[in-house]
Order: C-alpha cells, then sequence, then structure tokens
C-alpha cells in the first residue's frame, strides 16, 4: 500500500473548547440514565422529557463539533481524558478519538436517536404490556434503557482504542438485552433477550480474542499505534485477527451464521428495533470492520472473509424475508440483508470502506422510518403484527402510509432516492472487483436487490393495499380492530426520517461530499477495477432487477386474495425459509445440544466428585471437633494436664531433633 | 546483675557507675507506667464520682501523649540501640510494636471506658464490692472450677441459668479497671522490647497479673468471669513456672541471660545440649501458652468466654501483640543459630494449632467461643511468619499483629452490642436475622468477620498475603498449603455467622441491639476503618514494618 493510501495520521490534542469537551456528548446521557434508573417513583412525571432533552443536547453538542471540525486542518484527533488500566505492560488509556468517521456515527446515534425518543413519547404512553408497574414507571424505566444504550454506543464509537470500543460494545449489548426483555411479563420476550445475548456472547469472544491478541503481539490496544505498527504483523497474525474481529463483527450486526437472534430481538418495543436493531448497533460489526480497515487493508484473507459473510448473509436475510408475515420480522431479516450489504462493501477492502458506511447512513434513515411506521401500523391495530390481518391500510392512516412508502422505495433503490445511490454504489464496487469474485459479489448483490424489491413489496401490499381482511376479524382479546393514525409526536419523528430516506443519498453522493470527508479517516476511495460488467449497464441491471422483483410480488400477491390463515401447503423453499433457512436447527445441533450436554456432565462430576469430597470432608471435620470437644471439658487439671503433656511432648520432640 | 552485686562490695573505694539511660528512646513506657501508679492514687484520693472521668481522660490522654512521644523519637531514630544496661532493646521492630500497642490500647480503652451499652459500664458496680465477696464472689467463683458448677464454661454444655444473674444496684462501675489496664499495655511494652530473658519474665509477670484480675470484673455472670479469673491464674502461673524453667536451663547453657548472650554460647558447640534444648522447648512452652498457640490454648476460650467483652477484646488484641513481640525477638535474635533444631517442631506447633483453631471452632455455639478458637488458628497463622527467618518474615508478621489487633478489637465491640435483657446475647442462636433488625450492624459485623476470614480489600487478606508469601520464601511451601486449607476451613464458620444474620428470620423474642455510646462507636469506627485502609492501602502499615531488624 502506498503512503497515500494511508489515512491521516492523528493528532494528539484538542484544537478548541468543543473538542477537548467531547466527552460531554458520552456525560449527557450517561447522566440521564443514571437519574432515570435511580431516582425512582419519583420521576414518573418528567422522566420521559429528561430523557429526551439529555440525547437532542447530546445531537447539538454534536453538530457544534461537527460544524467546528469541518475546516480543521488536523481532521483526525486523539483526545486524552484519563489513565484507565495502568498495569504494567498493560497501559490502557482512555481518551476519544474525533475523526470523520466517529463524527458521522455521533450524528446517526444522537440525530436518529432524537427522533426516536421523542416517538417513544407516544409510543409508551400507554403501554401496559410489562404491568409490573404504572404505565408512567414503564416509560421512565424504557427512557433510562435508551439513554444508557445511547451513552454505550457513543462510547464505542468515540473510543480511541480497542479496549474502550470494547466498553461500548458491552455496554450496547446489556442495554439491547434489557430493552428487548423489556415486556418482562411476556416469556418470549425473556427467551428472546437470553437468545440475543448468548448469541452476542460469542461475538464478543471473538472480540476480545482478538484484542488479546494484539496486545500479545503489540503490546498495546490503542488505534494509533495499532495502526500504525500493524505491518509488523505476520500475515498469519493479521488473518487470526481481522477472522476474530469478523466473528465480532457477526455476533453484533446479526450475520450469518450468528444471524438467528436479530429476527427474534423483535420482541421488544418497536422503537427499540428502529434504534438499536436497525439504525445504530447492529451496524456496529461495519464501524468496527471499517475502524480497523488499516488491519484488513494489509489482509486479503480476512477481506476475502468478510465479504463471503456479506454476501451470504444479504441472500439469506432476502430469501427468509420473502416467506415471513410478521411485518418486524420481515424487516429485521431486511435489516439483515442490508447490513450484509455493508459488511460486503467494507469487505471489499479500500474500494468500498466509505461505500458500507454511506449505506450504514442512509438504510439508518429509511430502516428507522420503516420500523416507525410498522410501529405506527401496529399502535393503530391493536398491537397485531400478522401482515395477513391487515390490508387497505393506507385510508386510514394516510401520513404512515406515505412515508412508510418512501422508506420503502429508498430501501429497494427505486432511482434517486436514497438506497438508489448507496446500494448501486456497492453493487458497482462488487462487480469492479475482476475475475471470479466480480461476478459472484456482484451478481449476488445484484440478486438480492431484486428480491429486496420482492418481499418489500409483497410487505406494502399486504399492509396497505387490497381488501380490508381486518374488518370481518376480531383481536385476541376478542375486540374490534379499529385502525387510525398516530399522534403528532409519533408522525413527525417519521416525517423527518422520511425526509432523510428520500434525499440524504443525494446529498452523500453529489461532489461525493461523504467520501471526501471520511478520507482522512479511511483513505482514499480506490475505484474498481476494469470491472466485469461495464459501469453504464449496472444501475440499469439493478433497477430493472428490483422491478421485475416488485412486478413478481405484485403477481403473486397484489393481483391475488390473500389468505388471512397461513397455507399450509408449500413449496419446500417456502418452508425452510419459513424456518429460517434452518438457522435456529443448525445452532441447536452445534452449540445448543452439545453445551448442554457438557453442562450436565460438569453437574454429575460437581454434584458427585467435588460436593462429594467437600461434603466428606466436611462431615469428618465436624465429627473430629465433636469428638475433640470432649477435651474442653472446664476442669482446670485436666487443662493443666494438656499443657503439660505438650510441653513434654515438645521438649522431648526438641532433644530427639536436637541429639539424634 | 554481676556488676552491680560486685559494686555493692566494692562501694567504699570505688563509686558505682550508673547505666546510661537514652530516656527519649523509653519514654512512652515512662509514661504509661507512671500514668498506671497516678491511676492508682486517683483511686485512693478522689472523691467516687469523679474518678470515672478522671481515670478515662487520664489514660486516654497518656496512651495520645506516649504515641507523639514515640513518634516524635521514631522519626530521628537509627536501626536502634539497647539501652537500661542492656535490657531493653529499642529497635524499628520495638517501635512498630509499641505504636501497635499504644493504638490498640486506646480503642481498649475506649471499649472499657463505655457506660452507655450496659449501664454503668460492664465491671463491677461500687456496692458489689461486699456482695460480691458473700453471695457470688470469690469463693464460690473458686468452687465452680471443681464443685457443682464443672463444666459450666465448658464446650460441651451450655451456661446455666444461675450463672447469669444480673447483679442488683447500679452505681457506677469500679474505675480500678484503668490503671490495671495501664500497668497491663506497660507490662506488654517491656515484655516485646525486653533483651534478656529476666526482665522478658518480669514484664510477662507485669502484663499477666493486672489480666488475671480484669477477667474477673464482670459485672453480669459474676461466676463465669471468675471462674475465668481463676482458670487463667492458674494456667498461668503454671506456664510461668516453664517459662522460668526454661529461663533456668538456658542460663545453665550459656551462663547468661542476655539474648545476645544465649545467641552467642548456642553459636559454639562445646556445651551441653541438653541444658538448650530443653530450656528452649520450656521457654517456648510458657511464650506459646501467652500467645494461645495450641496445644497450650485450652484456657482461651473459657477465659476469652468469661471476661467482660471488652477486657476479651483488649486481652485478645493486645495480649497477641506482645507474646508474638517477645517470640520474634527470643527465636530471631537468641535462637537464630540453633533454628535448625526447632524448625520443625514449631512447624507441627503451628499446623496444630490452625487445626486445633479450626476443627474446634466449627461445632461452637457461642461467638465469644468461636472468636476464641478463631483466635487459635490466627496465631498459628502467626507462627507460620515467625518462624520464617527472615525479613520479610518479621516484617509480615509486625503487619499481621496490627491488622488482626484492630480487627479483633472492632469484633468485640460490636460482640458487646448484641444484648438481651439478661446481657450480652452471645449464643449464635440469638443472632439470626440479625440483619433484618439492624442492618449496619450487621453489616460492619460481616466486613468484620470477612477481615478475620482473609478475604481480599480487608487487612486480614493482606496479613495473611505478606506472612505466607514470606513463609514460600523461605522454603515452607506444604506448610502453607496446609495454612491456606485451614484459612479456607475456617471461613467456613466466619461465613456461617454471616448467613445466620442475613438469611435466617430472627426469633421473637431474639436480642436487640443497644445503640452504642460514643466511646463504642469510636472503637469500633477505628477497627472498622484501620481493617479496611490496610486492606486497601497495605503500604501505609507495611513501609513502617519493613526497615529493620532487631538489634541486641
Amino acid at each position: 500500500m502506498t503512503t497515500s493510501f494511508l489515512a491521516a495520521e492523528p493528532v494528539r490534542a484538542a484544537a478548541g473548547v468543543l473538542q477537548s469537551n467531547a466527552w460531554v456528548l458520552i456525560a449527557l446521557p450517561l447522566l440521564g440514565a443514571a437519574v432515570l434508573l435511580l431516582v425512582g417513583r419519583r420521576g414518573n412525571a418528567w422522566g420521559h422529557v429528561l430523557g429526551c432533552a439529555t440525547v437532542l443536547a447530546a445531537f447539538g453538542y454534536g453538530l457544534a463539533l461537527f460544524a467546528s471540525a469541518l475546516g480543521d486542518p488536523h481532521p483526525v484527533r486523539d483526545l486524552y481524558l484519563f489513565s484507565w488500566i495502568p498495569v504494567n505492560a498493560l497501559q490502557v488509556d482512555f481518551g476519544l478519538r474525533l475523526d470523520p468517521l466517529s463524527l458521522v456515527f455521533v450524528l446517526l446515534i444522537t440525530g436518529v436517536g432524537s427522533l426516536i425518543h421523542i416517538y417513544s413519547i407516544g409510543y409508551m404512553a400507554h403501554d401496559q404490556q410489562g404491568r409490573t408497574g404504572g404505565a408512567n414507571t414503564e416509560r421512565r424505566r424504557f427512557f433510562g434503557y435508551l439513554n444508557l444504550f445511547v451513552a454505550a454506543m457513543l462510547v464505542l464509537v468515540l473510543g480511541n482504542g480497542f479496549v474502550t470500543l470494547y466498553l461500548g460494545w458491552e455496554g450496547v449489548g446489556l442495554a439491547s438485552y434489557l430493552l428487548i426483555g423489556f415486556w418482562q411479563r411476556r416469556r418470549t420476550a425473556g427467551a428472546a433477550a437470553t437468545k440475543a445475548f448468548v448469541m452476542n456472547r460469542i461475538g464478543d469472544v471473538g472480540l476480545a480474542l482478538a484484542i488479546f491478541l494484539l496486545f500479545a503481539k503489540l503490546g498495546t490496544t490503542q488505534y494509533t499505534e495499532v495502526f500504525a505498527r500493524a505491518d509488523e504483523l505476520s500475515s498469519g497474525v493479521l488473518l487470526a485477527i481481522t477472522l476474530l474481529l469478523l466473528l465480532g463483527a457477526c455476533g453484533k450486526s446479526g450475520q450469518v451464521p450468528l444471524q438467528a437472534w436479530l429476527p427474534d430481538a423483535m420482541e421488544g418495543p418497536t422503537p427499540v428495533s428502529a434504534l438499536i436493531h436497525a439504525a445504530t448497533m447492529v451496524t456496529a460489526g461495519v464501524y468496527l470492520i471499517a475502524r480497523a480497515n488499516p488491519l484488513y487493508t494489509l489482509s486479503e484473507g480476512g477481506q476475502l472473509a468478510v465479504t463471503i459473510v456479506g454476501a451470504v448473509t444479504l441472500l439469506v436475510g432476502c430469501v427468509i424475508g420473502c416467506a415471513y408475515d410478521d411485518i418486524k420480522k420481515v424487516l429485521a431479516y431486511s435489516t439483515v440483508s442490508q447490513i450484509g450489504y455493508m459488511i460486503l462493501a467494507v469487505g471489499l477492502g479500500p474500494a468500498g470502506y466509505a461505500l458500507g458506511i454511506m449505506h450504514l447512513l442512509t438504510h439508518g434513515f429509511f430502516k428507522a422510518g420503516l420500523f416507525l411506521g410498522a410501529g405506527s401500523v401496529m399502535h393503530g391495530m391493536n398491537d397485531e403484527v400478522d401482515m395477513r390481518r391487515y390490508g387497505g391500510l393506507y385510508r386510514y392512516m394516510p401520513i404512515t402510509f406515505v412515508t412508510f412508502a418512501l422508506g420503502y422505495l429508498a430501501l429497494i433503490g427505486f432511482p434517486f432516492l436514497s438506497g438508489y445511490y448507496s446500494k448501486d454504489a456497492i453493487i458497482e464496487a462488487a462487480f469492479g472487483q475482476g475475475s471470479w469474485q466480480g461476478w459472484v459479489f456482484g451478481g449476488a448483490a445484484a440478486l438480492g436487490a431484486g428480491l429486496t424489491a420482492f418481499y418489500m413489496t409483497r410487505l406494502v401490499l399486504m399492509t396497505f393495499f387490497g381488501p380490508r381482511r381486518w374488518e370481518n376479524l376480531t383481536t385476541a382479546d376478542g375486540e374490534k380492530y379499529h385502525p387510525h393514525e398516530s399522534p403528532a409526536v409519533m408522525t413527525v419523528p417519521m416525517i423527518l426520517l422520511a425526509v432523510g430516506s428520500v434525499g440524504a443519498g443525494a446529498f452523500f453522493t453529489f461532489g461525493e461530499r461523504l467520501v471526501g470527508y471520511l478520507t482522512p479517516a479511511l483513505g482514499e476511495l480506490e475505484e474498481g477495477h476494469a470491472g466485469v460488467l461495464p459501469h453504464v449497464l449496472i444501475p440499469v441491471l439493478t433497477v430493472g432487477l428490483s422491478a421485475l422483483g416488485a412486478l413478481a410480488a405484485w403477481l403473486f400477491v397484489g393481483r391475488r386474495r390473500v389468505e388471512v390463515a397461513r397455507p399450509q401447503r408449500v413449496s419446500p423453499v417456502v418452508r425452510a425459509a419459513r424456518a429460517d433457512l434452518y438457522g435456529n436447527a443448525i445452532n441447536r445441533a452445534l452449540v445448543v445440544r452439545p453445551t448442554d450436554g457438557l453442562a450436565r456432565g460438569l453437574v454429575t462430576v460437581d454434584s458427585r466428585g467435588v460436593d462429594g469430597a467437600v461434603d466428606g470432608l466436611a462431615g469428618f471435620l465436624g465429627a473430629a471437633s465433636h469428638g475433640l470437644r470432649r477435651w474442653q471439658s472446664g476442669f482446670v487439671r485436666s487443662y493443666a494436664l494438656s499443657m503439660f503433656t505438650g510441653g513434654v511432648l515438645l521438649v522431648a520432640a526438641m532433644l530427639a531433633v536436637g541429639m539424634p | 546483675m554481676g556488676p552491680v552485686q560486685a559494686g555493692a562490695v566494692v562501694l567504699a573505694q570505688q563509686p558505682v557507675e550508673p547505666p546510661p539511660i537514652e530516656y527519649a528512646a523509653i519514654a512512652p513506657v515512662l509514661l504509661m507506667l507512671t500514668a498506671a501508679c497516678v491511676g492508682v492514687i486517683v483511686e485512693a484520693f478522689l472523691p467516687r464520682h469523679q474518678r470515672w472521668s478522671v481515670q478515662v481522660g487520664l489514660s486516654l490522654l497518656t496512651l495520645v501523649v506516649a504515641g507523639v512521644a514515640l513518634g516524635a523519637y521514631a522519626r530521628g531514630a537509627g536501626t536502634g540501640l539497647t539501652t537500661l544496661a542492656g535490657t531493653i532493646a529499642v529497635d524499628t521492630p520495638t517501635l512498630f510494636l509499641w505504636g501497635t500497642l499504644l493504638a490498640l490500647g486506646f480503642a481498649s480503652i475506649l471499649l472499657i471506658a463505655d457506660r452507655s451499652v450496659e449501664q454503668g459500664g460492664a465491671f463491677v458496680a461500687e456496692s458489689d464490692a461486699s456482695s460480691g465477696s458473700s453471695g457470688l464472689g470469690a469463693s464460690s467463683g473458686l468452687s465452680a472450677s471443681s464443685g457443682p458448677a464443672r463444666g459450666a464454661t465448658a464446650d460441651s454444655s451450655a451456661p446455666s441459668p444461675t450463672m447469669t444473674r444480673a447483679t442488683a444496684g447500679v452505681s457506677g462501675m469500679r474505675t480500678e479497671v484503668f490503671p490495671l489496664a495501664m500497668f497491663s499495655l506497660s507490662g506488654m511494652m517491656v515484655f516485646c522490647a525486653a533483651n534478656d530473658l529476666l526482665t522478658m519474665f518480669i514484664a510477662l509477670e507485669v502484663l499477666s497479673l493486672p489480666l488475671y484480675l480484669l477477667c474477673g470484673l464482670a459485672k453480669r455472670r459474676r461466676l463465669l468471669s471468675q471462674e475465668a479469673a481463676v482458670k487463667y491464674f492458674l494456667l498461668g502461673a503454671f506456664a510461668s513456672a516453664f517459662f522460668l524453667y526454661g529461663l533456668a536451663l538456658l542460663y545453665g547453657y550459656s551462663g547468661s541471660v542476655k539474648l545476645a548472650a544465649i545467641s552467642e554460647a548456642t553459636a559454639g558447640s562445646d556445651r551441653s545440649d541438653t541444658l538448650l534444648f530443653a530450656g528452649i522447648g520450656l521457654l517456648v512452652v510458657g511464650l506459646l501458652f501467652k500467645a494461645s498457640v495450641g496445644p497450650f490454648h485450652a484456657w482461651t476460650p473459657d477465659v476469652y468466654h468469661g471476661a467482660p467483652t471488652a477486657v476479651t477484646g483488649f486481652m485478645a488484641a493486645c495480649t497477641k501483640v506482645a507474646a508474638f513481640g517477645a517470640i520474634l525477638r527470643v527465636l530471631q535474635v537468641a535462637l537464630e543459630a540453633s533454628s535448625w533444631e526447632w524448625h520443625y517442631v514449631l512447624w507441627t506447633v503451628a499446623v496444630l494449632s490452625m487445626l486445633i483453631g479450626v476443627v474446634l471452632g466449627l461445632t461452637q455455639t457461642d461467638i465469644k467461643r468461636m472468636i476464641a478458637y478463631s483466635s487459635i488458628a490466627h496465631a498459628g497463622f502467626l507462627l507460620v511468619g515467625a518462624i520464617a527467618l527472615t525479613d520479610r518474615g518479621l516484617s509480615g508478621t509486625l503487619f499481621y499483629l496490627l491488622a488482626y489487633g484492630f480487627t479483633t478489637v472492632a469484633v468485640f465491640g460490636v460482640i458487646s452490642l448484641v444484648r438481651t435483657s439478661e446481657g450480652e446475647a452471645t449464643h449464635l442462636s440469638g443472632w439470626a436475622g440479625l440483619a433484618k433488625r439492624s442492618p449496619l450492624v450487621a453489616a460492619v459485623f460481616t466486613f468484620l468477620l470477612l477481615a478475620l476470614a482473609g478475604i481480599p480489600m480487608t487487612s486480614g487478606f493482606m496479613g495473611k498475603f505478606y506472612v505466607f508469601s514470606a513463609a514460600v520464601t523461605d522454603g515452607m511451601v506444604p506448610l502453607v498449603v496446609i495454612a491456606l486449607v485451614a484459612s479456607a476451613a475456617a471461613a467456613f464458620f466466619y461465613l456461617r455467622v454471616i448467613v445466620l444474620m442475613y438469611f435466617n428470620e430472627p426469633a421473637a423474642d431474639g436480642p436487640t441491639v443497644s445503640v452504642p455510646g460514643a466511646f463504642t462507636t469510636a472503637a469500633i469506627t477505628l477497627g472498622v476503618v484501620v481493617t479496611l485502609l490496610l486492606g486497601v492501602l497495605p503500604t501505609l502499615a507495611w513501609n513502617w514494618a519493613n526497615v529493620g531488624g532487631f538489634v541486641s
């Protein structure tokens, strides 16, 4: 790699007041979380206001920081805060890395986060699902967890070393666990939370091992030093580190083979799905790989593994998404698949880092908008999630429909909306790889675009168009459906996100604004080699495939009658897709059963062997104690005798040892 | 001794040259002795109602002033010196031990002085002076050790109800306890600084005699208290005899009672080894008795149980410091050359002490007896450090003494708070569910028990760490393994109390926790703070304990 490619050297000082106090960004939501979770019932009345205020303030700070950094001659700055883990050879400083990459994430997290916080005020106003306290108690707890999530996510993206990143990584994992299981009374929610936590743990072990390996080989975990000395690592170590980091990314971002937790995570309240499991947290894997770009750039094997994971995931997500009837699960698999695109992009190396981030940002807008739209639909439909029970809703919730439709168009890559620019660029870069890789990855990405159009069109048709299937149905509680539009506190964030869905892609692309901005952090964007397909052909191909997918959806779904009951006699492909392409079965066979067996075996060893030995010893000591107590008779004469005996024995021993 | 007698004979011709005295070095001891004497005069001349406040003020003030004098001297002191014709050695271990003793003495006096937990104090009231001897007094106390009250304090039976009879009439405590405690403390200070065996013996008696008396002064459970005093006295006399016999044999072996001279003699090999080894054995028995090391521990549970709780705390903390100070000095200064012979004997004694303390502690049902067995086990741990004849062994043992002393004083302070109408509820069943009634007391006691068990973040852990690591460095790995197993087993009976306090339902007529007065609060707080501080920042005391060895 030439030096011109390398990212800008970081400067270890802050330019202005705003930058040197950047810790405020993290402190604000953290303080909010602490207050909301510790203050108790007294905070019920104003808890949600505080929760929104801290995130909004952080967004404001982030904007100011972003603006002040625009003209900065040193776009990459390391901000030292304090010595965190000073142990002999292991010296970890707690510091912040302020560069275009982290600032973009800060804006995404706090910006989308603010909108979703505001939306949640309405969504959680009458939450009775938890029933552990009043609605207000539940809402305060909810905002406390959301604030905690924002703080942890900011630590993740702002940290200037892998250990700081790991702190945030675990923090968002905790917040995600708490929020998936937020409705504690539902058994399924608890199970989903546990599943997410355990599967994430597998990824986390990968990340932790990667950090250990970095420390063992380089003696440091700070970005600056690691990246500067990455070329000291042997290719085998580099491959190991990049694969372990990829394992971490797979866990957090729901990539194959660790994808199964993400759809289940939709058990949480819908704003959580929008913020954590669509727009921000699940993209942490993409961030990780983009952040570690100097390592991946040096390891072709690592890049290849990343692209394979991305390509497989994007197809798996699309296929399963076609088969589900649960609106949130379809969106969840759509998320899995879209993150597959991003992973594919960052796996392409210098040709794709910035493109992956761009798709991440546009996806953040339209997917969050789609989830909020789904939440709005559910809000108006008594929390019904089965699309077979929807139909013709566009008349009853027009704002939801329009915003949702814009998000949908952006997602399937309708020309000149957000997704068109970002996804198209990825597909183009994939084809630009040349040789077999270009055909395989480019083909997978283009095929994915067609499938995406199919399942998303199916979703929109089933939800907003067709006959009103809900009219003759009742909810599980036996009530009639009364679809209605949501209040302004929910629709306004949806409208704002829809604006982003429409315009963000064009805004980022014109004049290569985003790519240029990110260059100091990610390096120069390499143009593809002579690709396997001519440049002009690719957008045509993509749009064509998408149109084909949408048409197919209209032919199979829009034109026909949708049964309320789920058809049982279906083709093997659909059956496999409905079973998540057997992802859960594979997990169960490969991980759960062996672990269960091991645990059972260990329990046997523990209860028979270890406990037996300990209990036996305890019994022996107890018996000995009871026996010896008789000697403590209370008689001075016997005490004196025992002393005398002891003295005689001691003197005898002395003489025996001393005079052989 | 020799020069003085010779001087008397030739008095006419030649003036006696008095030995030079380093007053600054021994100022703390002199201050303490003076204060004790003044205390006696106060008893004699001051009216009854003024004595308590004057005695408390005098004792505490003296302890502080002695501490200041010690600090002032230690600031400029070198590696150490001997004074008073070489009978007293003031070196860095001495200074550390004195400081420890003064601090522990301060905390103990605070406990002894308390009059709010037990109305009027835990000691014999004035009006009891006559009734004590006629009714429940000394004579029946004496008979208790053999006659109808047989086994009253034994492990195998619970105290009979007659023993817990409260005395009538409360009119303030006997204030003799203060000068007695001060005399005892002075004796302890001389004991651990004594550089010849005869001085050590005198100091042993000076520290012991007041202790015997203190043990018998409890206001409640008079019989138990007096029985304990008599047992302690009889067995103490027995142990003194051992010590004296050993002293005589060593004098016969080396021709001197000075530690340095004995050390010199053992380095040469042309003398009777029988005298030496028998002498060491007997001398050590006397010392081990004072330190309540098993198998010379038999008095410990009964005396800890019977003595007034404040005195138990004083005894458990300060006597252990003084006795181990003396053991360290004798082993390191006088007997180092013959360590090959006694090393494995004391090795075995340490193991026995740990085993006895731990095994018997497991089944105790009385909290004071349980702590007594715990102290026997701790004596075993301390001996592990004491027989590692290195600087680290010395400083580790010193640190352990300091840490253990403060924890113990606080433990007995807390025990004195949990009471029924009959006095202290020392039976473990009374402690069930204590955390529900008074969470703070339960939390403090839990912390102290964890310190005794040696859990990290407490001084107990650091003490064990220093002592055991010194022993490992000295090549005693098997002993350390046994000690670790013993401390793991000992953790059981500490944890049992914690479980009892937190996870059991309180009994309906269970004891209540008295609101401690300022004195007891101060003593407990001091103990807890030191326990925590030395657990978190052990270097505070370690740097001081680790500066130098003995001089002779």
